[in-house]
């Protein structure tokens, strides 16, 4: 699978891309694909308690265009994955994608006819989260996984 | 396609909305036919989330689905465990002590209102009021901390066990419930004073989605949405089940069938079911849970090492250092909470460790080819899940798999009346409908 851009190796980043970087970092806008069980989770880790927007992912777009995070929450069956794929393709580079719960890294309990053996087998993957479904301290932890790995990347500038 | 006066013409548009839609909680593909803002007609495509539960179940043995019904309705998973737990017990004729009865009554009902709160929160951040849905995940985790220190997890707790439950409430907790139940009263009292009278989302819910009793009897829908609708049914009050029959709450009612009768018979059953969680600590037999008498209590290697060694005697009886996840399994309290049936329980833990009955019991009902087995037959069980009548039909050949297990989701009948609610209305009513309906894609699907 061709990996995306944002992983692009190259040299040290220059003092602008490590602003652009460290800014992508910190506004993370996160479309929840949320589909089964771990959605609950997703609504408590978002919700008052445990406060995604500590980490700047507060604030979920449900357009594809408009976001940068792809959040996939819960089991992705046989038909919903084309689904998945066309809201992966519509989002706009950079974008990154996290597996949030066992179903979605690996296909977890239901290895059956009717899940997808893990999400990497239809978009990239950058971070996964396992759990059935992961506590939202995991899910956070993740999260700020994720921001490391933005951290790290070198953006791509429009020159 | 249709001509008007003015000779322009007029067609109807189709519109898709979903699978992945923001104000479709849970995957469901609505196809609708439009006119302007009116919906002609709506069919729903249901499937997306089908993981093949009734397989999983044939594949595995009967205490192995266990984990598998958390999944069906995952907003009030503690009920699916009892409905099956309770299926296969009817099937194997075991009656559960009673305080068992009480936990899961108790258990069931803290689900409930978990479910509810998810249910108005979501529908009314759909509608757009963000503030109620915070303060309701607010309330809704003050009640997950409870199940996690009952169960050991938040949300996919497989607590239900053939026979009994898994573990006795831990200590301390008939203090602090009380306390809970109050702080969650409070956030429910504030959202009541947010919305019920609010002129916006009584505007955007009186009198939208309307479904009329005999349309909803002919769906045969349950639940707060049949009863929204007029229909006096509640499995717990009519066919009460586990001890239902002892404890007293009302079954709200709704009289118009609508958006706005289901979200205030919604908010009416959260009372009750406070109602009956407060009942159920005040009868719970046994009292609060004691702890054990330390002095007896010997480290679990410890007891492995004497029994393996011969030297067993004295062990009959004796109390040993249990892990964590294990907690509220000890001998003083499993009992209380499992009954007393080898074919389905588990031993105690000690047993287990120190003696040769106890380990045969344990390898009996652990190992490939033997586990629990119930007699050929079927058996009918439903509960009253938080959408509605959640049923389990199981049939056993007499092996240790189940041949099979059908559930009766209670949103599948809601999904199929969908339509009756949502044609005539407009476009921007769909998410008010169908938010109060409640559609759960773990149990639709299944």
């Amino acid at each position: 699978m061709k990996p995306h851009s944002g992983d692009r190796p190259g040299p040290v980043a220059s003092g602008v891309e490590r602003v652009v970087a460290w800014a992508q970092q910190y506004s993370l806008f996160v479309y929840p694909f949320v589909t089964a069980c771990c959605g609950m989770e997703y609504m408590s880790t978002a919700s008052g308690h445990y406060d995604m927007d500590r980490f700047g992912a507060g604030l979920p777009r449900f357009s594809p265009r408009q976001a940068d995070v792809l959040l996939v929450v819960g089991t992705i069956s046989h038909k919903i994955a084309p689904v998945l794929r066309r809201v992966y393709d519509q989002m706009c580079e950079p974008k990154w994608v996290v597996a949030f719960g066992v179903c979605t890294c690996t296909g977890g309990f239901y290895d059956n006819y009717a899940t997808v053996q893990g999400i990497d087998t239809i978009v990239p993957v950058d971070v996964y989260i396992p759990g059935c479904p992961p506590r939202p301290e995991a899910v956070l932890e993740g999260i700020m996984k994720l921001q490391t790995k933005i951290g790290r990347q070198r953006p791509v500038l429009l020159r | 396609m249709a001509s008007s006066p003015g000779g322009t013409e007029t067609r109807s548009m189709r519109l898709n909305i979903g699978p992945s839609h923001p104000a479709m909680h849970g995957v469901i593909r609505l196809v609708t036919e439009l006119e302007g803002e009116k919906v002609l007609r709506v069919e729903a495509e249901i499937g997306y989330l089908h993981r093949a539960f009734e397989k999983k179940c044939e594949d595995s043995t009967w205490s192995q689905a266990i984990p598998y019904t958390d999944r069906l309705n995952y907003v009030s998973p503690l009920i699916n465990n009892f409905g099956y737990c309770a299926a296969v017990e009817k099937l194997m004729g075991i009656e559960v002590p009673e305080r068992a009865g009480y936990i899961r009554v108790l258990m069931s009902e803290i689900s409930r209102i978990t479910d509810h709160l998810t249910c108005i929160g979501a529908t009314a951040m759909e509608l757009g009021a963000m503030t109620a849905f915070l303060y309701l995940m607010k309330a809704r985790e003050y009640l997950y901390d409870i199940v996690e220190r009952v169960t050991g997890a938040r949300l996919t707790v497989s607590y239900g066990r053939i026979g009994g439950v898994k573990a006795d409430l831990p200590e301390g907790l008939a203090e602090d419930l009380p306390g809970t139940l109050d702080a969650v009263a409070r956030e429910i009292g504030e959202v009541d004073r947010l919305l019920t009278r609010n002129r916006i989302f009584v505007d955007r819910m009186r009198d939208v989605g309307a479904l009329s009793r005999q349309d909803a009897l002919g769906y045969s829908i349950t639940g707060p949405v049949g009863r929204a609708s007029g229909i006096d049914y509640d499995v717990r009050r009519d066919f009460p089940y586990f001890v239902y029959d002892r404890v007293d709450f009302e079954v709200p009612l709704g009289e118009r069938g609508d958006t706005y009768d289901r979200y205030l018979v919604r908010m009416e059953e959260m009372r009750q079911s406070m109602r009956i969680i407060r009942q159920c600590l005040d009868r719970l037999p046994g009292g609060p849970v004691r702890a054990g008498e330390k002095e007896k209590v010997v480290e679990s290697f410890e007891l492995v090492d004497r029994a393996k060694r011969g030297r067993t005697a004295g062990l009959v009886g004796i109390e040993c250092t249990l892990p964590p996840t294990l907690g509220g399994a000890e001998r003083a309290v499993y009992d209380r909470v499992m009954a007393r049936e080898k074919r389905t329980a588990l031993p105690v833990k000690a047993d287990t460790y120190a003696n040769i009955e106890g380990l045969m019991n344990h390898f009996m009902l652990v190992m490939d080819g033997h586990g629990v087995r119930p007699p050929a037959g079927d058996a009918y069980f439903a509960v009253e899940g938080a959408n509605g009548e959640l049923g389990f039909f199981v049939v056993s050949d007499g092996t240790d798999r189940p041949c099979r297990v059908r559930v009766r989701p209670p949103c599948f009948f809601a999904m199929a009346g969908l339509h009756k609610m949502l044609e005539g209305g407009l476009v921007a009513d769909i998410v008010a409908t169908f938010g109060s309906i409640n559609m759960i894609a773990g149990e639709l699907d299944r």
